[in-house]
């Protein structure tokens, strides 16, 4: 059985706050959306409020913590064995056969875990992102020479940002348990040791 | 010798003590907040045989007073909008209650601030035709009825001549010493009883006001602040500020301060509360579109007297089986059928209807061309729009008739209603005759014809401000279906209305597939690791 150091404190911490965050942002969002009742209204708009300065500040620190600590390069995009990782989803997963992809703490996350964490960050984050500062500072638009912006449009951008976490959401609360067993990943992501199970290559039956 | 010290001490310290205390609970002389005792004013120490001659004594002193009422609305029942340039005020618009004053001066003029405004001969260059005491009366007696064209009566008289009834005189001497500032009811006399009765027209106005509980109207709370219609109408000249032709309907300026010369109507929130008055950013945000009325005013009729939301005047005539004119009730005693005036609806705490204003409230004015069509006419109409940088989302009460008109002409009527003479409505009840009458009184075409069309008229809600713990909550217009469901031109979070489309299909589409998806994936996998294993 092989164990691997993958997630460091701050960086575990950083996941579940933020997991936390946006789990309550996407409740209470949907909430003001008007999808349903649940806190109401006020409780809501004020709950998704404090959450999103919530998050700034955790970015603020998240951010430093990546640039610092050089721990960015491991959402440098990558095409090379994607096709591995994704034959292996769609079948090498249902014929028990290994992980193509073995992490370590120099490279933590596969090609398509990569490819979809940049995404949500510097695609996803800021459109929710600056279609949220917008939307508490309406108000201000006109003060700031934005007087011609419309709510419809930045609250429409909001709500595809809040449809495209949702769908990241299901699909990354699914893939956690893809790991060596049905909750190493998520083990790993609470102690940051990550079971790898025994040291079997690629490809090769065990 | 101490101890003897020590007591004699001692007890001059009680002794200064229980004096000063003795000093302190001396009550305060009650003096009056007047620099005046109107009683003590040999002026007014005589009998008084008619209102004008208590007008002379007023104005003895008070040399500018009528001059200065001469210039007022109050006055002239005129108003010349500055925007529409349309010629407004109750002595031309049509409204859809009593529909017109013109041929019924003298019943509708009792609630003229003048006397003996009779018909179009009356004088309005004569000082002493100003009623003073209608607006100053603190004694509570003062009467002016309906049927003497704005005259108190000081004898006992018979009225209508021949019926029987008499109507009581009233003691003008005693009434003239007891006079004071614009009070509640002095103002409420005829503005809480708009349209014929109490509570009738306004809704947001009515005798429920003459002394509020806090919950009723913050301000006016008669137990609390105990506002006066003047505190906020602040009045110089005897020029009342405040206007429901013209009305300020979005006031960006800042509070009105001691000392500086106010530029901006005095009688709106802002005025005082000024652009930003919560305590949190989000509700001050709000200020950008929404009058303070919309969220601070949930109802009106809300103090226990319903107010009329609709007038069907078509029915009117109807006779009992005895051949005689009726008044049915509602189940609350309120009448909901008169023969002379039709049907009625009244409503108690009735939740307005909202719209974009922007101050401009145009009207439809007698020889204004009208068509029957899906749609009722508006009396009046509040214009405004999300986009012309001038509106605000404003509380109204809509009020519904269904009134006479020249269907020939396709115009509104003057209608000659109140009366003793052979073609007042009321008591003819023939429509051709009372219009005929009506029209020729105002010197306007009438085809001898009457219809009857279908007609709105807007009226701004602005009193009955409820403290702030019963301000609407944010529910009550961010939901599917809430109060402000049908405004358009904004994008209220929470109304379903204004989301996107393809956006909702597409999303849940998005997510819901994304959960199958994993859910099928899983499946496979638990299969195929039973199988494998």
């Amino acid at each position: 059985m092989t164990r691997v150091y993958l997630f460091k404190p701050f960086e575990r911490f950083w996941h579940w706050c933020q997991a936390i965050l946006i789990i309550s942002m996407l409740v209470t969002g949907f909430e003001v959306h008007g999808t349903y009742r649940l806190f109401g209204f006020a409780k809501a708009v004020d709950y998704h409020t404090i959450a999103a300065w919530t998050l700034v500040g955790l970015w603020i620190f998240a951010i430093f913590w990546h640039v610092t600590t050089g721990e960015w390069r491991h959402y440098i995009p990558t095409l090379k064995n994607v096709a591995a990782i994704a034959n292996y989803y769609s079948s090498g997963i249902f014929k028990d056969e290994p992980h193509p992809f073995r992490p370590s703490l120099s490279n933590k996350h596969n090609p398509l875990q990569r490819l979809t964490y940049l995404a949500v960050l510097t695609l996803l984050s800021p459109l929710i992102w600056f279609t949220g500062w917008l939307y508490l500072f309406y108000s201000s638009w006109a003060a700031w020479g934005l007087g011609g912006l419309r709510l419809e449009w930045i609250a429409t951008g909001h709500t595809l940002g809040a449809f495209l976490m949702l769908t990241f959401l299901i699909s990354h609360l699914y893939l956690s348990t893809t790991g060596h067993k049905l909750t190493s990943q998520i083990k790993a992501m609470l102690t940051g040791w990550e079971d790898l199970g025994d040291e079997a290559a690629p490809g090769k039956p065990h | 010798m101490r101890n003897r010290n020590l007591m004699a001490a001692a007890m001059a310290a009680i002794f200064f003590v229980a004096t000063a205390q003795a000093a302190t609970a001396t009550p305060p002389v009650k003096l009056l907040k007047s620099t005046a005792d109107h009683s003590k004013f040999k002026e007014l120490d005589r009998e008084f045989d008619s209102g004008p001659e208590v007008t002379k004594a007023c104005l003895s002193c008070h040399t500018e007073a009528a001059k200065q009422i001469h210039q007022t609305q109050h006055w002239k029942w005129e108003f010349v909008n500055p925007d529409t340039k349309q010629v407004l005020g109750k002595k031309h618009i049509v409204n859809n209650f009593c529909t017109s004053v013109r041929s019924n001066e003298a019943a509708c003029n009792s609630c003229h601030i003048g006397y003996g405004w009779r018909d179009d001969k009356f004088d309005f260059s004569v000082e002493e035709n100003v009623d003073c005491l209608v607006c100053h009366d603190h004694s509570g007696k003062y009467t002016k009825p309906s049927g003497f064209a704005g005259l108190p009566v000081t004898k006992d008289t018979e009225f209508p001549a021949g019926s029987g009834k008499i109507v009581r005189g009233i003691n003008l001497k005693e009434i003239a010493k007891k006079v004071g500032p614009t009070t509640r009811s002095t103002c409420g006399v005829c503005h809480f009883n708009g349209g014929g009765g109490d509570g009738v027209k306004h809704g947001d106005l009515d005798t429920s006001m003459d002394n509020p509980g806090r919950e009723l109207d913050v301000h006016m709370d008669a137990k609390g602040l105990n506002f006066a219609c003047a505190t906020c109408h602040k009045t110089d000249d005897h020029k009342v500020s405040g206007s429901r032709y013209a009305p300020t309907a979005r006031d960006k300026a800042p509070t009105h301060m001691r000392g500086e010369a106010d530029k901006t109507n005095p009688d709106t929130c802002q005025a005082c509360h000024g652009q930003a008055p919560h305590k949190t950013v989000r509700l001050n945000e709000h200020t950008a579109k929404i009058a303070c009325q919309t969220c601070h005013i949930p109802a009106f009729a809300r103090g226990g007297q319903p107010t009329k939301m609709s007038w069907d005047w078509s029915t009117a005539g109807k006779l009992d089986k005895d051949g005689k004119p009726m008044i049915l009730k509602d189940d609350d005693g309120y009448d909901k059928y008169m023969t002379i005036k039709g049907d009625f609806v009244w409503k108690e705490n009735v939740k307005p209807e909202y719209v974009w204003f922007n101050g401009t409230n145009h009207y439809t004015l007698v020889g204004d061309k009208i068509e029957k069509g899906d749609k009722p006419t508006q009396i009046n109409h509040f214009e405004g729009s999300a986009t012309d940088g001038k509106s605000m989302i404003w509380p109204i009460k809509l009020f519904r008739g269904k009134q006479q008109y020249d269907p020939i002409n396709k115009s509104l009527v003057i209608t000659h209603l109140a009366g003793s003479d052979g073609t007042a409505f009321w008591k003819n009840l023939d429509w051709e005759k009372a219009v005929t009458a009506g029209m020729a009184a105002g010197g306007v075409k009438f085809s001898g014809k009457v219809d009857f069309i279908e007609t709105e008229s807007m009226w701004a809600i602005n009193h009955m401000v409820a403290p702030k713990e019963k301000a609407l909550g944010c529910v009550e217009c961010h939901a599917n279906g809430a109060r402000l469901e049908k405004i358009d031109g904004v994008y209220m979070p929470g109304r379903g209305r204004d989301h996107a489309h393809w956006l909702e299909i597409g999303g849940w589409a998005l997510a819901l597939l994304t959960l199958l998806g994993v859910i099928g994936h899983g499946l496979i996998r638990v299969v195929a690791n039973k199988r494998n294993s």
